[in-house]
Formats: C-alpha cells, sequence, structure tokens
C-alpha cells in the first residue's frame, strides 16, 4: 500500500501572536513553530497501515525550508520518504491543496491521510479539496479506520454521535484525536533521521482564490467583573446575570 | 445567494436560521435560495418568518445515502443553474465536509469558520478567527463565486421584519453509479441530552472539581440553565468525562450565549474552544487564575461552596419566571 500522509507545521498555541508589519500575517519573530498536532495521529496511521498491509509512507509538507524539521520528524517516526513542496507563502488552501493533489496525481497513493484540522488556520478544507480535485472519496474526523483489500470502513465524528461509512481506495482520510496513540521516535532514530533525504519540489501553479485583507488581535471586551464568594456576591452574579447580560 | 439547510426535528436546525438571518444582512436586493434535501411543507414553514424567498428542496436520496461527493454536487449544480455568487453552509460537521468539495467543483474561493461578513453577495469580506482565536483574519475572494461557511451560534437568528411566503419548489436527483461513500450507521451518543457545540448554554467542569463523581455539581447548574456539560481535557484524559464533552483546541469549539467555567484554569488550549462564547463567567478558588482574564462575570470561591448556592437561586429565579 503507497501511503502519503500530509502534515504542517505551526505555531505552538502557547505562542504570543503579533501581527507583522505587513499588518497581514504574524510576525513569526520569538514564535516556537511544532508539528501540528492532529498530525501526529496521521503519521501514525500511516505506519500502522503500513505494518499491517505493506508499502511505503510518504510524509508531504507544503511549506518553508524550515518546515523539514517535522518531515525529520516523520523520518524518525518511520516514514519512508519525506517531500518538501517549498513555498513560503502558502496562506491560501486552494493553492496547498493544488500542490497536494499535484504530487498525487504523479505518485498515485492508494491512500492520503491529514490530521483532522492544523491548529493555525484551522480551515478543515484540505482533506475535501484534494479529494475533490482527484475525484476520490474522502471520510473526514476519523477515530477508527480498518482497510480489507480496497473495501475501507470509517467511523466519523459528527455533531452529537458518530456515523460508520464505507468507501473504497483510493481515498483521502482525515485523523480525528483517539485514532491511535502516537509513538515517540527514539533518540537514535532522531539522529539517523537528520541525514536521511528530503525531496524538494516547487509548488503548484495554481492561484490563490483568497486574499487577506487584514489581521488585527482581538480586543478584550470583557466586562472582568469579579466578585467573591459570600451569599451577597452570589445573589450579585445572579442579578447581574439576569438584569445585565439578561442570559437568565 | 443559496444556503445549504438541514432539517430538523421540529423545522430547520438553528444553525439554518442563522444562515438565513446573515443571509438577509449581505443580500443586497438579490434573491435568498435555501436547498435542502429531504424536508416536508411543515419543517420549512418557518424559513419565511426568517426571510427565506425560494427554497429547492431535494428529492430521491438523502444525504447519508448520496455521500458527501454526490451531496457537494447537487449544491454545486444548484448554484451554477441559479448563477449564484454566494454559497453559505453552516460550519458543524456536515458543512466542514461538504464546503471544501462544493468550492472545487464552482473553481470557488472558500472562507471557512466566519465569524462576521461584511459587503454584499459578490463582494463580501469575511472574518475568521485564527491561531486559537489569538487573532483574527479577514478575507475577501478573489474569484466570482465563493463558498462560506459560519461558526454556529455567533450569527443570532432573529425573524425577519419583512416575513415573505418562501416560494418551495422540489427537485428530484437519481444517484446512480456514482456513489463513493455510504453511510452504514449513525448513532447519537449523548441521547436526550444536549451536545455542547450545539447548545445556548455550556456549564464546564474541570480538574478543580476533583473527582468524576463531583461533576453532578455542575450538570445540575446546566439543568438549571437549561445547558450541556462540556469538559477540560484534564478531566477528559482523566477519563471522568466523555472526549465528545471536551472543549478546546483538540476538542470542541462551542460559542454560546453563556459559558461557565468551573474549576477550570484557563489554559490557552482550553480559551482556544470557547473564547468566542459572547458571555463567559468563571468560578475559581484562585484569584490569578487566567480564566478570570477572558472572564465577564467571576467568583473567587471554592466551586463545592459556591455551586450548590449559585444553582439553587438561579433555579428560584427560573421557577418564578
Ligand atoms: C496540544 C494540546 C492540546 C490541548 N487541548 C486542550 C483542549 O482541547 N481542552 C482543554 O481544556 N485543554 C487542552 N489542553 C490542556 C490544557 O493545557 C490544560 O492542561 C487543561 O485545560 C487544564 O484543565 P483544567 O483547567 O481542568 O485543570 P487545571 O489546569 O489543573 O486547573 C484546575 C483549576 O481548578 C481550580 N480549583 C481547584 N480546586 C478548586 C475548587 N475547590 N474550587 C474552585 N476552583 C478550584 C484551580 O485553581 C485551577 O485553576 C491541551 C494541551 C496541549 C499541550
Amino acid at each position: 500500500m503507497n501511503i502519503l500522509v500530509c502534515i504542517s507545521l505551526v505555531p505552538d498555541t502557547t505562542s504570543k501572536i503579533v501581527v507583522g508589519a505587513d499588518g497581514k500575517t504574524i510576525n513569526p519573530q520569538g514564535v516556537k513553530f511544532i508539528l501540528n498536532p492532529y498530525d501526529e495521529f496521521a503519521i501514525e496511521e500511516g505506519l500502522q497501515l503500513k505494518q499491517k498491509h505493506g508499502g511505503t509512507v510518504t510524509t508531504v509538507t507544503v511549506g518553508p525550508p524550515t518546515a523539514k524539521e517535522i518531515l525529520q520528524r516523520a523520518l524518525a517516526m518511520g516514514s519512508d520518504n519525506a517531500v518538501l513542496v517549498n513555498d513560503s507563502n502558502c496562506a491560501d488552501s486552494f493553492a496547498v491543496a493544488s500542490s497536494i493533489a499535484d504530487l498525487a496525481k504523479e505518485t498515485s497513493p492508494d491512500v492520503i491521510i491529514f490530521g483532522r484540522q492544523s491548529i493555525d488556520y484551522d480551515s478543515l478544507v484540505l482533506p475535501g479539496m484534494v479529494a475533490e480535485i482527484l475525484g476520490w472519496p474522502s471520510v473526514t474526523m476519523v477515530s477508527a479506520l480498518t482497510i480489507e483489500g480496497t473495501t475501507v470502513t470509517a467511523e466519523r465524528d459528527i455533531d452529537g454521535g458518530k456515523e460508520s461509512v464505507t468507501t473504497t481506495l483510493p481515498c483521502v482520510i482525515s485523523a480525528q484525536k483517539g485514532l491511535n496513540e502516537p509513538r515517540y521516535p527514539k533518540l537514535p532514530d532522531i539522529m539517523k533521521a537528520k541525514s536521511k533525504p528530503v525531496a524538494e519540489r516547487t509548488p503548484s501553479a495554481a492561484a490563490a482564490r483568497t486574499a487577506v485583507v487584514g489581521m488585527t488581535l482581538p480586543d478584550s471586551k470583557r466586562l472582568n467583573k469579579i466578585l467573591g464568594d459570600s451569599e451577597a456576591d452570589i445573589n450579585e452574579l445572579v442579578r447581574l446575570l439576569h438584569e445585565e447580560a439578561k442570559v437568565v | 445567494m443559496l444556503l445549504y439547510l438541514e432539517p430538523s426535528s421540529n423545522g430547520l436546525k438553528r444553525s439554518s436560521l442563522e444562515l438565513i438571518t446573515a443571509a438577509r444582512a449581505v443580500a443586497g436586493g438579490s434573491t435568498i435560495t435555501g436547498l435542502v434535501i429531504g424536508a416536508t411543507e411543515e419543517q420549512l414553514a418557518v424559513a419565511g418568518e426568517y426571510g427565506l424567498q425560494e427554497c429547492i428542496v431535494i428529492t430521491g436520496t438523502t444525504p447519508q445515502q448520496a455521500g458527501n461527493s454526490n451531496v457537494a454536487k447537487i449544491i454545486a449544480d444548484t448554484a451554477t443553474e441559479l448563477g449564484t455568487k454566494t454559497v453559505l453552509f453552516a460550519a458543524n460537521s456536515t458543512g466542514k465536509d461538504v464546503a471544501p468539495r462544493t468550492a472545487v467543483r464552482l473553481q470557488a474561493a472558500i472562507i471557512p469558520d466566519c465569524v462576521e461578513l461584511h459587503g454584499t453577495t459578490g463582494a463580501i469580506e469575511a472574518v475568521r478567527p485564527v491561531f486559537a482565536g489569538k487573532a483574527f483574519q479577514r478575507l475577501s475572494s478573489t474569484t466570482p463565486t465563493t463558498v462560506f461557511t459560519l461558526r454556529p451560534n455567533v450569527f443570532t437568528a432573529k425573524k425577519s421584519d419583512a416575513p415573505v411566503q418562501t416560494a418551495v419548489r422540489s427537485k428530484t436527483v437519481t444517484i446512480g453509479a456514482d456513489v463513493r461513500t455510504t453511510v452504514v450507521t449513525n448513532t447519537t451518543l449523548n441521547q436526550g441530552s444536549l451536545d455542547v457545540a450545539e447548545a445556548d448554554i455550556v456549564v464546564s467542569g474541570g480538574r478543580g472539581l476533583k473527582a468524576p463523581e463531583h461533576f453532578n455539581l455542575v450538570e445540575d447548574l446546566a439543568n438549571a440553565l437549561g445547558g450541556a456539560v462540556g469538559a477540560s481535557r484534564a478531566v477528559v484524559d482523566a477519563g471522568w468525562r466523555p472526549h465528545r464533552e471536551q472543549v478546546g483546541q483538540t476538542g470542541k469549539t462551542v460559542s454560546p450565549t453563556m459559558y461557565v467555567a468551573c474549576g477550570i484554569s484557563g489554559a490557552v488550549q482550553h480559551l482556544a474552544g470557547m473564547s468566542s462564547s459572547k458571555i463567559i463567567v468563571a468560578i475559581n478558588k484562585d484569584k490569578d487564575a487566567p480564566i478570570f482574564k477572558v472572564a465577564d462575570y467571576g467568583i473567587v470561591g471554592d466551586v463545592f461552596d459556591v455551586l450548590p448556592k449559585l444553582t439553587a437561586k438561579i433555579s428560584a429565579l427560573t421557577s418564578h419566571n
């Protein structure tokens, strides 16, 4: 089985976000970049599918050269190949989806696995877009997956419940937390991964379909009325919720 | 404008009514058309009160039968027929699944998870939270047609001052050999209780509750308020509460009218899931807990002491009204 895993480099959520001089992007100064947490489930699932069915796992990221770091982590976890689509300004999801679809057209994977969402732009649109460009089925938010022959059975999270879905290979999957328990790479493998090759590609020629008008930080308009725990304070909270906020 | 609407047991889902309300503000005189798969006339009765001028009811299939790619095709084909410039979805599990496919079919830009829409159809700019709510991005589209998904509970559903009679027409589609994914079973896990992502009021508990058996304090307040129970990751990881209740970056994103955090410290990953709530209330015994920085109202106190009193006072108030 030929498996393609798509991962992304994202700011750690504890990082402070500062808007850059252009007013449209973040200032990367002092921001710690990490492997998107959901993508660990995607890599692990790829590795487990390989263990069961044989084949190769290729991990790809569309991003700046500094994203090589997360490809090396995927290699250390057990990925066979790594591909960097060298694109430093990939703010538009359609451009990124096109780059991944281009690679898939050339390498014909049986399954493409994404993390459920990336924690930076939280768009959740790539799996569906890539599947539609390729004309493939897709199952998103997958919490359990089995593949027998070309038959795929997946359980996916939906609002207020779960759905069991069947489809066929080739297909696109997005991994929900709980799909598996991602492994930690071992130190010798981390060292070895540093000397493994990372193939580089140019991004798709597809033009972006959205334009950033601006980026702003939230203005905290919270009331911050903090009270004590006396009987009178609790009465006051109820009054405020009833009369001021009108939520009770 | 074309809106993908979803039926509920007693009409249309609230997120669908939110789409109609949001559409009114940006329609600029163009027709607001709904598309719904399998709805009865009774279910659609409410749509006119919200200003839905036209509705296309798809018959001959269900979303489960058709699968996400065929649902996207039905919507995209209809948008093309109508010459629609704007397609709206709710950013719920269906919208997130189907909207990206619809956008690719329409060669359209997609702007997901919007919390504000500005301008008029054909030239809408949308605002969406990014970096776990730590920044907002304002985007425009460079394509003639644009697909937007709207974050539930942000655009408040309001009836129109000028209600209309929705013109309903049905369209039968036949799904042939092109079924790519089939939904075999569909289970609602939390029958009878509200899903946190859809609830108007959410009361969440964290490690401050000390043990799973103390969550009745949180449940009691949620019941008194008519809300749903949520949880921090710490208590979900500890196995005290199911993952479906987890609020935050690796759980659900909620934006209820009121969010009550009980014994929750307010870690950034938790805030990522609830910071767009309209009113935030925090109860924590540590006056320096970060949750107070994002709270509208707070009580510095012990949950074991404060929650029963608060629940009793709220029950007394609501039973009077
Ligand atoms: C990649 C990643 C993703 C994450 N995703 C999420 C997520 O989706 N959701 C999430 O919630 N977290 C998430 N976390 C975890 C997050 O960082 C925090 O660890 C977690 O939110 C803490 O939960 P808590 O507030 O219940 O517990 P704690 O941080 O332990 O806070 C407990 C609070 O209770 C108060 N308290 C104690 N006793 C009492 C009492 N008797 N009365 C009143 N108050 C009391 C304390 O003062 C304290 O503020 C994530 C972390 C990482 C690294």
